[in-house]
């Protein structure tokens, strides 16, 4: 395990085996840690969770407002139900399990109970795309793409713990229904404190002439770290960051788009459905006929495995994306 | 302010007379659109009569008063007769009801939450119970005593989230949390499709403390209403036994009383035969 992700003598259990970040500063359960501190002052906030308590960093809250915490058990429809009918006596529910079973398992309840009755309900979701080991059961490569079909769903994927507790107030904040993916454990710091984060806005963090990313999730991470490296070869790479993935920031995409050559999208999903598909359909409707190459995941499940063997095997570490970038036919 | 009456007080011919005229209501509105889910409307007919005019505390000038008694009608098919409840109690107007099922009209055939009264959406079969526990658990932490009634049917039961549910109850000793099973033997494919007896043993052994009755019984149905009152850490489950169609003969022998479409002339035949059924005037 590289970097400051994993650190020594922390028990590896249910797939927790992720490691993102080379070497950065990393921060203990930063979901779980911004909830309990926002429950202080927001009575109407409650818990819950599936039977994941432990595995989605929710136990600081529970351990702080134990009568405002619910676990169901394994049973996700009715973790959301449940979540939706507290949302209708005024309560702020944030319900926690992993990306699968909140998409695959609760998909009609998240669609109907949710979101066609825009309640005020927070889905935390762990283990996005390949940030486990245990193979398809528990990978959500897809999460992003089915939930951001949901009308009036909102859809965040944190890049960092900075990000992560910014993103935990903000749709804290927000009146209706958000999916938010959940890095979990220990969350490396990428960005600087004071780092803002707004609902459906993308920020542009670095800028460069020849390539530019469009990342989300953890990728915005590799992505900056791909720039820094490839620019030693005379490569300029910006980044632009993309945290929600709806209401997506077609904007500012088209516009960081206009500023360079080529464009690379790079996400911890599956490439059909998610940001690709969201790049490209934004450059489309905004008549900009620019190359998009894709880093993603390909169009299968994937096999279980150490999560720095897949990650690598399926180009999405820092390496990867440089290997990737480099490979680019550049004018 | 509508307070629920005191157990033992009910006027047990005056709630046969209320659910008689609901019953009138949903045949007017079935044979506005020539068609409905009038056999279902019509077997949970003293239910909603019994809840409505007996057992609910409401205000009807303020459906969203927040301590209100909550009922949800997780079989959204069933809108009918909701709606004529609705309008009886003065939610609605009454005259809106020949809208029902049009376009445009917020009467929907299966209920959306945009209109007042509504407390879920239900269409979508084995979502109401997770539903009305969440609001039961919400209430809880408000302190407040209103409680939360759950119709939902013999063949939602099939949906696995219908137990999902049921777990959770009597783990959190919901004992403001009544279930109504309306158990009428039918559903979308014919008479039911799937065994669910013994339903009444399933509610037990899911910790719930349970009723069966005939739910076409007006005094079955507010003797077990009176019975659910009470707050002993348990939820309720009250099995209504009813008949599809109730009040029209040829109704109640329909092999196709799940969904009924005919045309208006037969209507009238249906609606007299009620008139004749019930001994009323039409």
């Amino acid at each position: 395990m590289s970097g400051g992700g994993i650190k020594a003598g922390r028990t590896l259990a249910m797939g927790q085996d992720e490691a993102v970040g080379g070497g950065r500063q990393s921060v203990e359960a930063p979901f779980g840690r911004a909830l309990a501190r926002l429950g202080q002052s927001r009575h109407a906030i409650v818990g819950l969770t599936a039977d994941l308590g432990k595995y989605t960093d929710i136990l600081p809250f529970r351990d702080a407002f134990p009568d405002r915490f619910f676990n169901v058990g394994m049973a996700e429809q009715n973790l959301v139900a449940v979540a939706a009918g507290l949302a209708r006596t005024g309560k702020v529910p944030f319900a926690t399990t992993y990306g699968v079973f909140a998409t695959r398992r609760a998909y009609d309840f998240v669609a109907i109970a949710l979101a066609h009755s825009n309640l005020n309900v927070k889905i935390v979701a762990g283990l996005p795309g390949l940030t486990t080991g245990y193979g398809g059961t528990h990978q959500a490569i897809e999460d992003l793409a089915l939930m951001r079909m949901i009308p009036g769903l909102t859809v965040i994927d944190p890049c960092d713990a900075t990000e992560i507790e910014a993103a935990t107030e903000a749709i804290a904040e927000h009146q209706g229904p958000v999916y938010m993916r959940l890095m979990r454990g220990s969350v490396p710091v990428v960005f600087e404190p004071g780092y803002k984060f707004e609902i459906g806005k993308a920020r542009r963090l670095r800028e460069g002439s020849d390539v530019g990313v469009v990342a989300t999730g953890f990728m915005t991470e590799r992505a900056l770290d791909a720039a820094e490296a490839l620019q030693q070869r005379g490569i300029s790479v910006g980044v632009l960051h993309v945290p929600t993935i709806k209401p997506f920031d077609a904007a500012a995409v088209t516009e960081f788009a206009a500023s360079v050559d080529h464009i690379v999208t790079a996400e911890n999903h599956v490439m059909v459905g998610g940001l690709a598909s969201l790049v490209v359909e934004s450059l489309f409707e905004a008549g900009i006929a620019k190359k998009v190459t894709r880093i993603g995941l390909p169009d299968r499940y994937i096999e279980c495995g150490a999560v720095p063997t897949l990650q690598a095997k399926y180009g999405l570490t820092t390496e990867a994306v440089v290997a990737t970038i480099t490979g680019l036919e550049l004018a | 302010m509508l307070r629920n009456s005191p157990p033992g007080s009910a006027d047990v011919a005056a709630l046969e007379r209320k659910a008689t005229l609901l019953r009138r209501h949903m045949l007017t509105m079935a044979r506005g659109q020539g068609q409905g889910y009038i056999g279902q409307g019509l077997g949970i007919a003293d239910a909603l009569a019994a809840l409505y005019f007996h057992e609910l505390r409401y205000d009807p000038h303020n459906p969203a008063w927040p301590d209100r008694d909550r009922f949800l009608l997780s079989t959204g098919h069933y809108s009918i007769a909701l709606w004529a409840t609705l309008a009886e109690a003065g939610i609605i107007p009454v005259e809106e009801l020949v809208t029902y099922g049009a376009d445009n009209s917020r009467l929907e055939m299966s209920t959306l939450d945009t209109t007042p009264g509504v407390e879920v959406i239900g269409g979508s079969l084995g979502h109401g119970l997770g539903q009305g526990i969440g609001q039961a658990l919400g209430l809880r932490l408000d302190r407040s005593d209103a409680r939360v009634f759950v119709e939902l049917s013999d063949g939602e039961m099939q949906e696995g989230s219908t137990w999902e549910a049921a777990m959770s109850a009597s783990h959190f000793e919901l004992d403001g949390l009544v279930a109504l099973i309306d158990c009428n033997g039918i559903q979308a494919d014919g008479p039911v499709v799937l065994n669910m007896e013994p339903v009444a043993d399933k509610w037990r052994a899911f910790g719930w403390e349970t009723f069966e009755i005939d739910g076409n019984d007006m005094k079955a149905v507010v003797d077990a209403l009176a019975g659910a009152r009470q707050r002993n850490r348990k939820p309720k489950a009250i099995v209504l036994r009813t008949l599809p169609g109730k009040g029209v003969p040829r109704i109640e022998t329909s092999e196709k009383s799940h969904f009924f479409r005919i045309d208006v002339a037969q209507w009238d035949g249906i609606i007299a035969e009620f008139h004749k059924s019930m001994g009323t005037r039409q």
